[in-house]
């Protein structure tokens, strides 16, 4: 285990990634994975965590700047037998049954996991027989999540491996992709759910329009937003409220003024100074959610 | 040896995998047969040689007809398909060899193609146009091999369509190329511009090498047809791997 983890899972330097003249995907990214933890890329759709996954898995080639996994060229025959990845596929085959594409895919692998193995650990028993086309969302995602442990991969990159799914099955892939970090695989996930960067992982990076803005375990992003909610009734309008320092955001609400801020002693004492009449006070901790607003606030 | 194991598995996967799909399977097995029941036995009795029937002669040309269908649509279909819709992008992050993808199909194609002719030679002898198994075989042979040229057209095509108009642009391609080759209705019925037009058409020249094996090509040497049997390949694949390095490029590059 140790030697595996004295290098670099997988590592982004510097990347920018534009597609033609006018788009940027990535801007002078950096970010490495580290071993042995579960990483989330948390980001709004179009923030560029795709096309991070694909420069990592050697589908697409930084503009400028390195992708490295496991210190060599993602495209390396020896990182493609030690990867493993989930991606948002529109359509896979769906005249293979359960069985035959996992059994397809583990051909690929020189050291697959057995076949039971994969069946457990993906939460597919019972359904092994059936043709793609005749699953559900959940178990579909399962089957994708099953074709990218199959060879046993020490780096595993799930791209919104929960996108489009309904709670229950959403948890039901968490504890998948749990049970594999107690493995001691290095993980990568893209998602644009909080709960589920909250939920899942050791270290998060939030990304937004290319760049990375946040970087740190679930609680520090948390705290680094700050992230307190304020209820006020007041006289200022949304508009000057919202012009105060510190305020992230500011809403409506039924009569009061709601603020997500990374200070709540600063909004509070603008506020007071600025409305004698000021009343209802109340402060909340904010969640995740407004945290990641806060943080991505444009 | 485990890549030689890859890619058999690969194809194995392919062939149930479009043998389960009817939109696949209905098509090029019973379209060729279908015709064939049509033109190959309702006029079959016609003599085009002292020698040759119609049916004799069909035999052949919906043969070539039907060969080039398995492998136009096994090809450009999926191929358009698989690229499009992320598949074959899924496959890539893993070390599966690209060769064993193309392979697959190609192999998928001949079972298919296979199927086809020998499907063909039974209807044909129930209309008394049975060739002797010195003809079959060597018509058989003809025709899978042949059939290389059409998995190289399919490709180029399948690089270069989208994963909803790849089925339409190949029967676009695939219709008229064969009528006006004469694979219908024999080439010397149609119209002699046709006929003309005929000689830069790849369905032409595998039709005319197939019909020789079973005596009822026109005679004179098939070298040409051959020749330019191979062109076609070289210019197909060619397209195909313009196609696949431009994919390539999108992504690497």
């Amino acid at each position: 285990m140790t030697n595996i983890h004295a290098i670099v899972p997988a590592l982004l330097a510097n990347v920018t990634k534009s597609y033609g003249d006018n788009v940027i995907a990535l801007r002078d990214v950096s970010l490495d994975i580290h071993p042995g933890e579960l990483n989330a890329l948390l980001g709004p759709n179009g923030a560029g965590k795709t096309t991070a996954v694909k420069l990592l898995l050697g589908l697409a080639a930084p503009t400028s700047g390195i992708a490295r996994v496991f210190n060599a060229d993602p495209r390396d025959a020896a990182n493609r037998a030690r990867t493993g990845a989930m991606l948002q596929v529109a359509r896979v085959p769906e005249t293979l049954r359960v069985r035959e594409h996992v059994k397809l895919f583990s051909t690929y692998y020189p050291d697959p996991l057995p076949f039971e193995q994969v069946v457990a650990a993906a939460g597919l028993s019972g359904i092994e027989s059936k043709k793609f086309g005749d699953l559900s969302g959940g178990q579909k995602q399962r089957v994708l999540f099953a074709l990218a442990i199959c060879g046993n991969p020490d780096l595993l990159i799930l791209d919104e491996p929960t996108v489009g799914l309904d709670v229950e099955a959403r948890r039901g892939m968490w504890t998948q992709i749990r049970s594999f970090v107690a493995k001691g695989k290095s993980i990568l996930l893209t998602t644009h759910y909080l709960e589920e960067a909250d939920a899942l992982a050791d270290r998060v990076v939030v990304i937004d329009r290319g760049r990375i803005i946040a970087e740190g375990s679930p609680a520090e992003i948390k705290a680094r937003a700050a992230g307190k909610r304020i209820r006020v009734r007041t006289r200022l309008s949304l508009d000057e409220v919202r012009a105060l320092p510190f305020v992230a955001s500011a809403s409506n609400g039924g009569g009061t003024i709601e603020i997500t801020t990374t200070s709540s002693d600063e909004v509070l004492r603008a506020l007071m100074a600025r409305d004698t009449s000021l009343a209802d006070i109340e402060i909340t901790s904010a969640g995740l959610e407004d945290a990641f607003l806060a943080l991505t606030a444009r | 040896m485990r890549t030689l194991k890859t890619h058999l598995i690969e194809a194995k996967y392919e062939f149930l995998k479009l043998f389960r799909l009817p939109a696949y399977v209905i098509p090029t097995l019973a379209f060729p047969m279908m015709f064939y029941m049509l033109f190959g036995i309702g006029l079959g009795k016609q003599k085009i040689s002292a020698s040759v029937t119609m049916a004799k002669y069909l035999l052949a040309t919906y043969g070539t007809f039907g060969v080039i269908a398995a492998a136009l649509f096994g090809f450009g279909v999926s191929v358009a398909g698989e690229r499009g819709q992320g598949w074959l992008e899924l496959k890539r992050t893993t070390p599966m060899p690209i060769t064993a993808y193309f392979f697959a199909k190609m192999v998928m194609s001949m079972i298919f193609s296979a199927i086809i002719v020998t499907g063909l030679l039974v209807l044909g002898s129930v209309a008394g146009a049975g060739v002797p198994l010195t003809e079959a075989l060597p018509l058989m042979g003809v025709l899978l091999l042949g059939s290389i040229t059409f998995c190289a057209m399919g490709l180029a095509v399948g690089y270069f369509a989208g994963p909803n108009s790849a089925a339409a642009i190949v029967n676009i391609i695939y219709l008229p190329m064969s009528f006006l080759s004469g694979l219908w209705i024999p080439i010397f019925v149609l119209p002699r511009a046709i006929q003309k037009l005929a000689y830069v058409l790849p369905p032409f020249h595998f039709s005319q090498i197939a019909l020789n094996t079973i005596g009822a090509g026109r005679g004179g040497s098939m070298l040409p047809h051959v020749i330019a049997m191979i062109i076609f390949t070289i210019l197909f694949l060619a397209i195909a791997y313009a196609g696949y390095r431009r994919d390539e490029g999108k992504m690497y590059g």
